[in-house]
């Protein structure tokens, strides 16, 4: 009972934090959709990171490293302590001057000046949002089973559901980009505080981690989870390529139009990789440890539905496979291990601190807001017909409309699918990411570049579903003289032993090279809005 | 020669997270209990925002902020 009132003290002040930002708000779109270009380097740090840390972060990375081990800090931490802040400071930066300077409000208005173009910006909108709502319904999912295991199962999953869903709707509707930031800095504050109170918590709880390491290591069964070797080489340097997807993002990408100065930018780079380890390396760790807390029911029963499986799984009806498969998820690893080792009024502090993470769509429900009010309602003549009020009408209209429809979904569909569509959104994503590299730096570019490497994105990404969907048994899907070109490995599809994200993400800088160079580039004088002229050029009028 | 170094420095720290010498290995354990693959990892993302640090310092785009901020204050 404690750690659900403790939660839900939680949610109504994230609630009160939108109103008060709702006060504290101006008229306009600019203003709604991006803060008012106001936000200081603090509150930009804590929330850019908040923005990008999600459900998957804490709960998901601790359910990996349960059953994966050590390794899924270096394949989706420590890459991305690198790759994300150098897109940041590349990318990031050049967006916010090229927003400043021309006032675009998505990197879809850049792209469509850059390139001239008007209804490929509108394909590349819709590829966007595509991969986007997924997020967004497993967010609500997770929002929905996190109230759910912290109450005991008093709150049901679709009380659970709607609750968030109601909150996280309230303060983006009144709030707008404002009241999101704040409340990303809040969650920040806390799931950063989470980590390392949890591990000292329940470090005493199991009696020292030393003793379970040692025994972990004299365990032939679990001795690989303390290192990497069941991982290959192939798959770890692919993961490389999953961070690039971070800056494409729609929500992240509009989000570093907020910032008041670019030195914002100059802490955030700086203590990103020091948030990600402070946030990731407990929950890695303390994923990993669990798999010697025997004396927890339920973690017992995963250990022995995951041995089960891995004893009998061929031989066994492919429903049972599944139900196996089902009860040694590690998902609610960290709450199991809550329960048993820290007191009940922590349990409920650090429950909020995981509903915090949990609570991550508020920034992708208001990026899909503003790309649909933006680069289609005002693109297509809305704003001149109707004016900005309406505009910010409609922006708010469709944060209600998107939440509602994502919480029906949730609790309809079944959370496998979108397991998988978010595991390829991340494809897609990177796979967008040369069209941003091309927009800010790359002067030759065309819009029929950037069409190639849209549709080969979206296109690739389907196909891959497809494939997964199609085989779903291991196994060599095509080869060539003996070569195993596509495979279905128990993970998903591997080109070449490679993850799809890798070789998806340079076929399309290829394509977006290659088409670009056969079509004729934008006229110099749009160039000369975003380009330095090279020296000995001739001047532009 | 600036540019160069920093160049080297960034293309050396994405082949440093490439750490293969450990991967079968969990010891030397730090502190008795953080496997070898974990604390590589660790002080690699201090190396990491140490990097940021000296591509700020040393490679910041003073002129795209300049340009950007001559455009004018933002209205809030």
């Amino acid at each position: 009972m404690i750690p659900t009132l403790l939660v839900f003290a939680y949610l109504a002040a994230v609630f009160y934090i939108g109103i008060f930002a709702f006060r504290h708000s101006g008229a306009g779109a600019e203003d709604f959709f991006l803060a008012g270009r106001s936000l200081g380097s603090t509150v930009f740090l804590l929330s850019l990171f908040g923005t990008n840390m999600t459900a998957f972060t804490i709960l998901g990375a601790s359910g990996h490293a349960f059953a994966n081990g050590i390794v899924t800090y270096s394949l989706m931490a420590s890459s991305s302590a690198i790759v994300i802040p150098l897109t940041l400071f590349f990318f990031g930066t050049r967006l916010w001057a090229l927003g400043r300077r021309h006032h675009f409000i998505t990197p879809v208005q850049m792209m469509r000046d850059r390139w001239e173009c008007g209804h490929i910006g509108s394909l590349i909108t819709l590829v966007q949002t595509v991969f986007l709502v997924p997020y967004i319904i497993i967010s609500v999912m997770g929002g929905g089973t996190a109230l759910s295991a912290i109450s005991g199962g008093r709150i049901p999953y679709w009380v659970g559901g709607a609750v968030v869903a109601i909150v996280v709707m309230s303060y983006v509707f009144f709030g707008g980009m404002r009241g999101t930031a704040w409340v990303n800095t809040f969650q920040t504050i806390l799931f950063l505080s989470f980590g390392s109170i949890t591990i000292v918590v329940i470090g005493y709880g199991m009696g020292g981690f030393g003793p379970a390491v040692e025994s972990m290591l004299a365990d032939a069964r679990q001795s690989a989870l303390l290192t990497r070797e069941n991982v290959s080489m192939a798959y770890y340097v692919s993961y490389l390529f999953i961070p690039l997807s971070s800056i494409a993002f729609p929500h992240m990408s509009i989000f570093c139009l907020t910032a008041k100065r670019m030195a914002a930018f100059k802490k955030t780079v700086v203590l990103y990789p020091l948030c990600i380890m402070a946030v990731w390396l407990p929950s890695v760790f303390l994923g990993v440890m669990a798999n010697r807390a025997t004396e927890v029911p339920g973690i017992q029963a995963k250990l022995e539905a995951r041995s089960t499986l891995a004893a009998q799984g061929p031989a066994l009806p492919a429903s049972e496979r599944e139900d196996l498969r089902k009860q040694a998820a590690g998902d609610d690893i960290l709450l199991l291990l809550l329960e048993q080792y820290a007191p009940l009024w922590l349990a409920g502090l650090l429950g909020a601190g995981i509903m915090a993470a949990v609570m991550a769509s508020d920034s992708q429900i208001l990026a899909l807001s503003t790309m649909v009010t933006e680069d289609l309602f005002a693109f297509y003549g809305g704003k001149e017909r109707f004016g900005e009020a309406l505009q910010v009408f409609t922006g708010r209209a469709f944060v209600v409309g998107v939440t509602i429809v994502a919480y029906v979904v949730a609790l309809r569909a079944p959370g496998a699918i979108f397991d998988v569509a978010v595991q390829y959104a991340f494809t897609g994503y990177a796979a967008l990411c040369p069209l941003l590299w091309a927009a800010l730096y790359w002067r030759r570019s065309t819009k029929w570049g950037a069409l190639a490497c849209a549709l080969w994105s979206a296109g690739a990404v389907a196909a891959i579903a497809v494939l997964q969907a199609v085989f779903a048994q291991p196994g060599v899907i095509l080869s060539l003289g003996g070569l195993e070109l596509i495979e279905r490995t128990p993970r998903g599809i591997a080109v070449l032993g490679f993850m799809p994200v890798a070789p998806v993400t340079l076929i399309s800088l290829g394509l977006l090279i290659g088409v670009s160079l056969l079509t004729a580039p934008p006229a110099a004088a749009t160039l000369g809005r975003y380009f330095t002229p090279r020296p000995g050029a001739a001047p532009q009028s | 020669m600036k540019q160069a170094t920093l160049t080297l420095l960034v293309v050396t720290l994405i082949v440093l997270h490439q750490d293969f010498w450990f991967w079968t290995s969990a010891r030397p354990l730090l502190f008795g209990f953080l496997p070898a693959g974990l604390w590589y990892h660790m002080f690699y993302c201090l190396a990491a925002s140490a990097m940021m640090a000296a591509l700020v310092r040393w490679a910041w785009p003073a002129e795209d902020e300049r340009r950007a901020e001559q455009a004018g204050e933002p209205e809030a």
